[in-house]
């Protein structure tokens, strides 16, 4: 690894100037994904800011019934958070979804949101990739490619966004708040992560030295069901081959409202839109379900070893859906 | 060893005794715990964070050691498996568990899964759920642990040996 100087920020404005005071600095939150990558060399920075201590620990209700997750916010104790357990089940879930209880502990709110793909390709200097180094191409379109997206991937890069957490956050329309030298602005969750295209570097909408400070989730009535499902190679333990995170309320036999989001299936977190709008106002049944979660593959672009991921998600997605109109309440 | 752009003197408390060491910033919590302090319980098995061989306790909570830069780490209390056993020297009960039912083989993995089994039993008394946890469960009660639970509890930690079903015991036995 290379040396590096250690810095550790008091204030949000202290850390983002010791950012833009030392070019090739990075946040350090929990570290769980950025030392393991400077271990591998794939990331090099000369200074660490430490941002784990700043006073960014809590999560809130506001007045007006929305959450704010600070962004140090350690997933385990997000996950366990009653408010969280009781008005938005699916981002429980999906952080317990997500690795072991040991780096569930150190692992950020900030920094879930910020890791980068588990591509071995990417974590590999040996080997071509262009999200790591623009241009050098791309190992895995014609390499080992199981893990890989089925949706809205690019001829440079085919990686998956690894988090479980932002599948269940787009899924909640939550909304990213950013600080940087510039200021203050938030970023629909759903729009913070990019597809690839020609900028495979470019994971998210996050401006160099911008500092992710917290996740505001918008009201939600206790007992609005959402469930998140993944399904993986182990048990536990393991990153998504694919994954649905769904949010139904059923009022008189009929979509009232509806949220789909995938994950493991593309470079973000997909909301499925087309299902949703397919779905909004009609009847919650097997057929609908169907016709919708078809519609909205209907944009899958399988690779040469990853179509069974086109219907295991449309199945995981299709299972959660029937689940939580089952137990819809009939008000 | 002095301190200069790359190297920081740091106050860590492990298992209740107070040490002043000057550590490399690159330097993790388990190489520092292992190569400077000479508390080898914590093992170097991937280094990468998917093993659970070098778990310790930060703070009371769980935390795999090899992903923690011991710089960040400053005035934090940590207890290693060297650090578990009772004020007259008796062991653990999860570590009394192990040993009865021979929860181990070759028992590289041992010191974590023990660590790890202490903070999984304080997760689920002050009822953090699980994946397998029913989402109905109240909030505010300590979740019970079955095999479901202790097995996705401690999925982090893997036993090459496979001795899984002899350290559920171990851990079923402590959480009754």
């Amino acid at each position: 690894m290379k040396p590096f100087q250690y810095l550790r920020a008091r204030t949000v404005e202290e850390a983002t100037t010791l950012y833009a005071d030392h070019p090739g600095a990075r946040y350090l939150g929990g570290g769980t994904n950025l030392v393991d990558l400077m271990k591998q060399g794939v990331e090099t920075p000369g200074t660490l800011v430490d941002v784990s201590r700043l006073p960014l620990g809590e999560v809130r209700e506001l007045p007006d019934g929305s959450v704010r997750i600070g962004a140090m916010v350690r997933n385990s104790d997000l996950a366990a958070h009653p408010l969280v357990r009781e008005r938005y089940p699916v981002l429980s879930q999906a952080l317990l979804a997500g690795a072991s209880g040991q780096l569930r502990n150190a692992a950020t709110t900030g920094g879930n949101l910020l890791q980068r793909t588990r591509c071995p390709y990417f974590q590999d200097l040996s080997k071509p990739c262009n999200k790591r180094a623009p241009g050098s191409g791309c190992g895995a379109r014609e390499g080992v490619h199981r893990d890989h997206a089925i949706l809205g991937h690019s001829s440079q890069c085919i990686a998956t966004h690894p988090s479980d957490m932002a599948v269940a956050l787009a899924a909640l329309d939550a909304q990213v708040e950013l600080h940087g030298r510039q200021g203050e602005r938030t970023v629909a969750a759903d729009a913070f992560h990019r597809l690839p295209g020609d900028r495979p570097d470019q994971d998210t909408e996050i401006a160099p030295g911008e500092l992710v400070t917290g996740v505001l989730l918008p009201p939600a009535p206790a007992g609005l069901p959402s469930a998140y499902r993944k399904a993986r190679d182990r048990a536990s333990y393991a990153f998504a081959l694919a994954s649905a995170a769904v949010v139904l309320s059923v009022e008189d036999a009929r979509i009232r409202y509806v949220r789909i989001a995938f994950g493991g299936v593309a470079h973000r977190p997909w909301r499925a839109r087309r299902a949703e709008e397919a779905l909004l106002g009609g009847a919650a049944d097997d057929a609908a379900f169907s016709r919708a979660l078809r519609a909205e593959l209907a944009a899958a672009e399988p690779l040469r070893d990853n179509a069974f991921k086109v219907p295991l998600v449309r199945n995981l997605a299709h299972d959660v859906l029937t689940r939580l109109a089952a137990a819809a309440p009939r008000h | 060893m002095a301190t200069d752009a790359f190297r920081s003197d740091v106050r860590l408390t492990v298992n209740g005794t107070v040490h002043e060491v000057t550590v490399d910033h690159r330097s993790t919590l388990l190489d520092v715990l292992r190569e400077q302090l000479g508390l080898t319980g914590a093992k170097k098995g991937c280094d990468h964070g998917q093993c659970g061989a070098c778990t310790v306790l930060v703070e009371g909570r769980r935390v795999n050691s090899c992903l923690l830069l011991a710089v960040a780490h400053e005035a934090d209390e940590i207890t290693t498996v060297e650090g578990l056993h009772g004020p007259d020297g008796d062991l653990h009960p999860l570590q009394r568990a192990f040993l009865d039912r021979d929860a181990f083989q070759c028992g590289y993995c041992t010191p974590g899964q023990i660590c790890s089994a202490v903070g999984a039993l304080a997760e689920a008394a002050a009822g953090s759920p699980s994946y397998v946890t029913d989402p109905g469960t109240d909030p505010a009660a300590p979740v019970g642990l079955s095999r479901d639970e202790i097995r996705e509890r401690m999925s982090g930690n893997l036993c090459r040996c496979g001795a899984y079903p002899h350290i559920v015991e171990a851990v079923e036995d402590v959480a009754r």
